[in-house]
């Protein structure tokens, strides 16, 4: 059954040095509009910055972007410090940016749940949390 | 829906535009004010007499990945192809700052750009290219003024006088914080090494373009054409005015100013934009900044098709789009034009997608017709009053700037407060934002997106980058620290150190650090401890 985005918390951020930042902010906004909380650590973060902050925020998600061409070097390492700390099954990873066809596939096999080549709606990715955002969170209490 | 012509018509940048125009559109338009003679002030038609029949364009693709030594061969390969001047690209870790082998630099070494650490690599750069003959653009921001003295350095050892090099580097500090965002540096620190670079280059390097005012990235970042048009132009104020802070005079700087603009699909507001961005400038520099010499008023400009606008959805289709961009250019009186390749939504472009870049050049130089009239579009109602709407629409941003600064250089101030808030950032982050829902909804058309999708997906030969030459540079870099002395690098780094503390012009100190091989990324961190790191705030 398909969470409720109220109840999905997402992290995204940039690694390594890419500076390619419109498309990870028109995200940020289209998930903070679809009702989710969105917590963006901007650019030039390390994997392990990500991975630590992702354990301390208790996200559900984590989606990086990287257009520099260098995803195939830095997920692995992304993909290793979430496992590590031992939360790499409790969140969906997603990855966007400048990604060939063939590398997709790759990905995935990494650990990457959802890959989205640059060009993708937004709506794709706010579905695809959705539908597979698999831990129930409770309601925010008021 | 693509087909409903009920739908009142907006440009892409959201001015009404109207199905037909009339003399009534231009009434507030005089000929000899607004327009002119080309090459005439306000120079709203061109900033030369003959433009094109006198001279084309030049064809400048922009280049560089992996070593040094292997964008030297695409240099070549592209001078022997009809372009005529070089572009260079560097990698992320040389445009921020860091040398290949810091930790962030990891998987980004030569991969979008041409890795530089040392003096070193900027003579196997330009390795046989005449430095006197080729116009060189150094494609560099806050560290410009660290490949700017490695150029110096080398063109020195080649017995090039500097008053022969011609080129351009990019030195536009201010628009890092919002469009490109390679910064090294804050907003004050940045500013101050581009206008150290003015200040020298002035004097010392008189044919070169000190800075190359940027929109390009602006409107890659997200922006529409009247924000590309206004923050570029209140950039290019602020530049003049943190000159004038220093004691230049107004025409010893102002000529060696020139701008770089973007281009989009919407073929006419591009053109206007082009046209307004003259007589804007022409008239900032008279009016307000004194300026006699009409080479001060001049605004020329290079262009740069938008990799933004290209599709992996039948990337064909890029071809056309990179045309359309391109002949927009033409038309606008570009001085300078590459043209993005058709395979750039996959990776930087393979050697094929640059020579069908090139030849898309060549096709509308020699075959179009383009070319043979300046300023073809002048007198059309509709041009003439986009191009008056293009303008007003710029002011109205530039004036909210400038009401943000104080004192005697409003716009330099005005433009760093700007920054600080995050305000032009959000501006174009709303912007980008607003264009992709307009594209999810179906509102605009791209085609092969969201309407007439092909079926069939096509194999692309897409750029191959060889892994291995991030290894190779680190032991390039390994190798250059080992051949020098450890003494020497010390003492220029310390006292490069102490110039920044005492606010001094820091290129002659920079031209000696280079020459002592002290590395791109050790001269940085040197000015990065006196003047702090700057950290992306993460606004959207």
């Amino acid at each position: 059954m398909a969470a409720q985005p109220a109840n999905i918390k997402v992290l995204l951020a940039k690694l390594g040095l890419d500076g390619h930042d419109r498309g990870i902010k028109v995200i940020a906004r289209a998930m903070r509009d679809a009702g989710m909380e969105v917590v963006y650590m901007g650019m030039r973060v390390t994997p392990d910055q990500v991975a630590q902050t992702a354990m301390q925020e208790d996200v559900d998600v984590v989606g990086i972007s990287i257009l520099s061409g260098a995803h195939m070097r830095l997920i692995p390492r992304l993909t290793k410090a979430l496992e590590d700390r031992g939360i790499s099954d409790d969140l969906l990873l997603m990855v966007g940016g400048t990604i060939p066809e063939d590398e997709v596939e790759p990905l995935e096999k990494m650990g990457v749940q959802g890959v989205f080549p640059v060009g993708s709606f937004t709506s794709s990715m706010t579905e695809f949390i959705t539908e597979n955002v698999s831990r129930g969170r409770s309601a925010p209490q008021s | 829906m693509a087909d409903n012509q009920q739908q009142p018509k907006r440009s892409l940048s959201g001015l009404e535009v109207k199905p037909v125009y009339t003399p009534d559109d231009l009434a507030n338009n005089d000929f000899a004010r607004d327009l002119g003679q080309p090459g005439e002030f306000p120079f709203t038609r061109g900033p030369y007499p003959n433009m094109y029949s006198g001279r084309l364009w030049t064809r400048r693709q922009i280049a560089g990945f992996g070593t040094a030594q292997a964008t030297n061969k695409r240099y070549r390969f592209l001078l022997d192809h009809g372009q005529n001047g070089i572009s260079t690209d560097f990698d992320h870790p040389t445009l921020t700052g860091y040398d290949s082998d810091h930790e962030l630099a990891e998987g980004e070494v030569g991969r979008l750009g041409v890795a530089i650490d040392s003096v070193r690599d900027m003579d196997d750069l330009f390795l046989d290219i005449p430095l006197d003959k080729v116009s060189v653009s150094l494609t560099i921001n806050h560290p410009a003024i660290v490949l700017m003295g490695m150029f110096l350095s080398v063109s020195e050892k080649r017995g090039v006088d500097w008053k022969s090099l011609r080129g351009t580097v990019q030195n536009d500090s201010l628009k890092e914080f919002h469009g490109q965002k390679t910064f090294a540096l804050g907003p004050r620190p940045s500013l101050k090494l581009t206008t150290d670079i003015v200040e020298f280059c002035t004097n010392r390097v008189p044919n070169w373009y000190t800075i190359s005012i940027s929109g390009y990235h602006i409107r890659e970042s997200g922006s529409d054409a009247v924000q590309e048009l206004a923050f570029t132009i209140a950039q290019g104020m602020a530049y003049v005015e943190s000159a004038l802070e220093r004691g230049l005079p107004v025409d010893s700087f102002a000529p060696r100013l020139s701008f770089f603009f973007g281009c989009h699909n919407d073929v006419f507001e591009e053109v206007a934009k082009y046209r307004a961005a003259r007589r804007m400038w022409a008239r900032i520099m008279k009016d307000r900044y004194k300026a006699q010499q009409p080479e001060s008023m001049r605004l020329r400009f290079h262009t740069q098709t938008l990799g933004s606008t290209l599709m992996r959805q039948d990337p064909q289709n890029n071809i056309a789009r990179g045309t359309l961009q391109a002949l927009a250019a033409v038309l606008g009186g570009t001085q300078s034009l590459h043209v993005s390749g058709f395979d750039e939504a996959f990776d930087i472009p393979s050697e094929e997608a640059m020579r069908m870049s090139l030849a898309t050049q060549l096709i509308l130089a020699h075959e179009s017709g383009v070319a043979n009239t300046v300023d073809p579009l002048a007198g059309s109602y509709f041009i003439e009053s986009m191009t008056d709407r293009i303008e007003e629409a710029a002011w109205e941003y530039i004036s909210k700037i400038e009401a943000m600064g104080d004192g005697a250089y409003p716009m330099k101030q005005g433009m760093l407060r700007a920054i600080d808030t995050g305000y032009i950032e959000l501006e174009i982050a709303r912007s980008a934002y607003e264009y992709q829902l307009r594209i999810e909804s179906g509102e605009q058309v791209v085609v092969g997106l969201n309407q007439y999708q092909s079926e069939g997906t096509q194999k692309l030969e897409l750029f191959q980058f060889d892994p291995e030459e991030e290894e190779w540079q680190k032991g390039r870099l390994a190798e250059t620290r080992s051949g020098r002395s450890p003494t020497d690098v010390r003492k220029v780094l310390s006292s490069l150190k102490q110039a920044a503390k005492d606010d001094k012009n820091l290129m002659p100190g920079v031209l000696e650090a280079v020459g002592a091989l002290a590395t791109e990324g050790e001269i940085l961190d040197t000015m990065r401890e006196v003047y702090g790191e700057y950290v992306d705030p993460g606004v959207f």
